[in-house]
């Protein structure tokens, strides 16, 4: 390795060669691993479209069910959840990104903060099925709100509180700190900051947490099932005011779950049908996140 | 084949352009083994992209083309069998910020080495050895020969940024490139890293970018002045400073711009 020896100098060696037939490989696996996340994906959707091709029409999902369950479409159920899963959000939403807003603009590192902290932290590790007792005890009973909507509502709005928050919380932190002390050296307060500079640039991040977690509060079965959703309600064929706030109402994953086990005789491409229009639902609010994502980082320049 | 041997770094005719942008125009430049060679300019001259063109970091953009011929000890580092892993063991760079791994400083040293060599050529007793002769070449042995299981990144910055020199060390390279080394140290700081630079050279070719015109004068050997992405003046730093001969180099160690 001197100068004396300039024509061999920074050739491949055999070591060399070694190391980068390990490099290839390295990267042959991972891209291996990375590439088999999609072959699960494909199979389940495969699989279940093939299954629910009889179904699938546009009368699936305006027809209520029929003859006990066992014909009939689904619109009851997907008219639910579009309920639940709009109410709880707009419960949610709202307070997560404050608290996170405060959380991560104000708070100092005090012990009160930090039992926040601990507590958002917590919260978000929580079973589904301990929120449905939750909902249950404090909604439902000492609330008196009774098994309704509005229980249900509630009882998602708080299981999805904590990941808004930690969410909201970590694009707020991906706004460079330089913008804030620009702003506070011209004399701007905290809330003019936020307003001016920290949300404009972080809103992208904040409502794609937001939106994902409707696919969340429209996939669980257990905090709805206990606190106001039931197997069966008679309504109108494609009424979109179909329910009262107080009364109870019926949900897609809990239909799911009814027709596939509890229902004796149901036609068969029906549950998966069932299953599809939930996948499409979740698969279209995440597609919309992703576009408006796109769509607000591209106005978004640094 | 191979140049003037006590050349280290021969550039000829070196154009680069980060997409339509051209940052250096037709550098041409023979720098001295075992000397240490400052670069001055003013900032967004191309000092950065011309040292970083010695170990060809500039390339992991993929926006970047290169023409011209860059020789290191006497080799065409753009020559086709060229290996990028072999170059960069012979070729250190040191940047502006220490950049100390997450590790103790005794595994900081020995890293290149890990990296580098066979498993079973890392016997203990000849990472200790390499430790002990690339802390004491960066004049940290005496203060962390205790200390060596300590986390690198708790160290002073100014034992950050040797102990970076001293990471390289081990690799026994050709070149090192620094920089603006100091720029994230203090007087004594900075004092400390010149002092080691003097003690590097000889063994070491050094080349080292800067901002500190001062600097440039008592720590080099010899200087570089670009302006706007061309070479201006090559010269011993004594006469670069005394009689510049070009007029816009006079200008700018006068301080009319920079
Ligand atoms: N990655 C990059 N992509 C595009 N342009 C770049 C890139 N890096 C540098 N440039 C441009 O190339 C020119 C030279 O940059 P360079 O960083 O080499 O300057 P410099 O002399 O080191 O400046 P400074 O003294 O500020 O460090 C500048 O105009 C800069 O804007
Ligand atoms: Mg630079």
């Amino acid at each position: 390795m001197n100068s004396a020896a300039g024509h061999v100098l920074f050739v491949e060696t055999p070591a060399v060669r070694r190391k980068l037939r390990q490099e290839a490989l390295a990267k042959w696996v991972f891209c291996a691993m990375a590439a088999a996340m999609v072959v699960p994906l494909l199979l389940i959707v495969g699989y279940l479209v093939v299954r629910a091709a009889p179904s699938l029409n546009l009368e699936f999902l305006l027809e209520v069910p029929k003859r006990g369950m066992t014909e009939g479409g689904i619109w009851p159920a997907l008219i639910g959840t579009i309920y639940l899963v709009f109410i709880s959000l707009a419960v949610s939403a709202p307070i997560g990104i404050l608290a996170a807003i405060y959380l991560n603009e104000y708070a100092r590192d005090n012990w009160f903060n930090r039992v926040i902290n601990l507590a958002v932290i917590n919260l978000a590790g929580v079973p589904s099925i301990v929120h449905a007792l939750f909902g249950l005890g404090a909604f439902v009973y000492a609330a008196k709100f009774g098994y309704s909507i509005i229980s249900a509502s509630l009882t998602l709005a708080i299981m999805t509180l904590p990941v808004i928050i930690a969410s909201t919380r970590e694009a707020l932190a991906s706004v460079p700190q330089s913008f804030r002390e620009a702003c506070w050296n011209v004399g701007a307060t905290r809330w003019q900051t936020i307003k001016s500079v920290v949300l404009p640039n972080s809103i992208s991040g904040i409502l794609t947490g937001v939106i994902l977690q409707v696919s969340r509060a429209a996939g669980e079965t257990a905090p709805v099932m206990f606190t106001g959703v039931v197997f069966f309600k008679s309504i109108e064929r494609g009424d979109l005011f179909p329910y009262y706030l107080n009364e109870q109402c019926m949900a897609l994953s809990m239909h799911l779950y009814t027709i596939s086990t509890q229902v004796p005789g149901v036609k068969e491409s029906i549950p998966y049908a069932t299953a599809v229009v939930l996948l499409a639902l979740v698969v279209m609010v995440n597609a919309a996140a992703i576009s408006l994502r796109v769509y607000l980082r591209s106005r978004q320049k640094w | 084949m191979s140049a003037e041997p006590n050349y280290s770094i021969t550039a000829r005719d070196v154009n680069l352009w980060y997409g339509k942008f051209q940052a250096l125009r037709n550098v041409t430049t023979n720098i001295k083994h075992g000397l240490i060679t400052s670069l001055i300019g003013p900032s967004g001259c191309g000092k950065t992209t011309l040292l970083r063109c010695f170990n060809r970091v500039n390339e992991r953009y993929g926006y970047v083309t290169t023409t011209g011929e860059i020789r290191l000890l006497g080799k065409n580092i753009y020559d086709p069998d060229v290996s990028l892993i072999e170059l960069r063991k012979s070729v250190g760079m040191v940047f502006q910020r220490p950049n100390p791994l997450p590790l103790s400083v005794y595994e900081n040293v020995v890293f290149g080495l890990r990296v580098h060599a066979e498993a079973d050529a890392l016997r203990k007793s000849a990472l200790d050895e390499a430790v002990e002769k690339a802390l004491t070449e960066v004049n940290l042995w005496h203060d962390l020969k205790d200390r060596l299981g300590h986390k690198a990144i708790t160290l002073q910055l100014e034992q950050q940024q040797k102990l970076c020199i001293a990471r390289l060390l081990p690799l026994k390279p050709e070149i090192i490139l620094m920089d603006e080394p100091c720029s994230a140290l203090d007087v004594e700081g900075t004092a400390a890293i010149e002092e080691l630079m003097f003690s590097l050279k000889g063994r070491y070719t050094i080349v080292i970018v800067t901002h500190n015109m001062a600097q440039a004068r008592r720590a080099s050997d010899e200087c570089i002045f670009m302006l706007l992405g061309e070479m201006i003046e090559h010269s011993r730093t004594e006469d670069l400073f005394l009689t510049p001969g070009n007029p816009k180099t006079a200008e700018y160690i006068e301080g009319r711009y920079g």
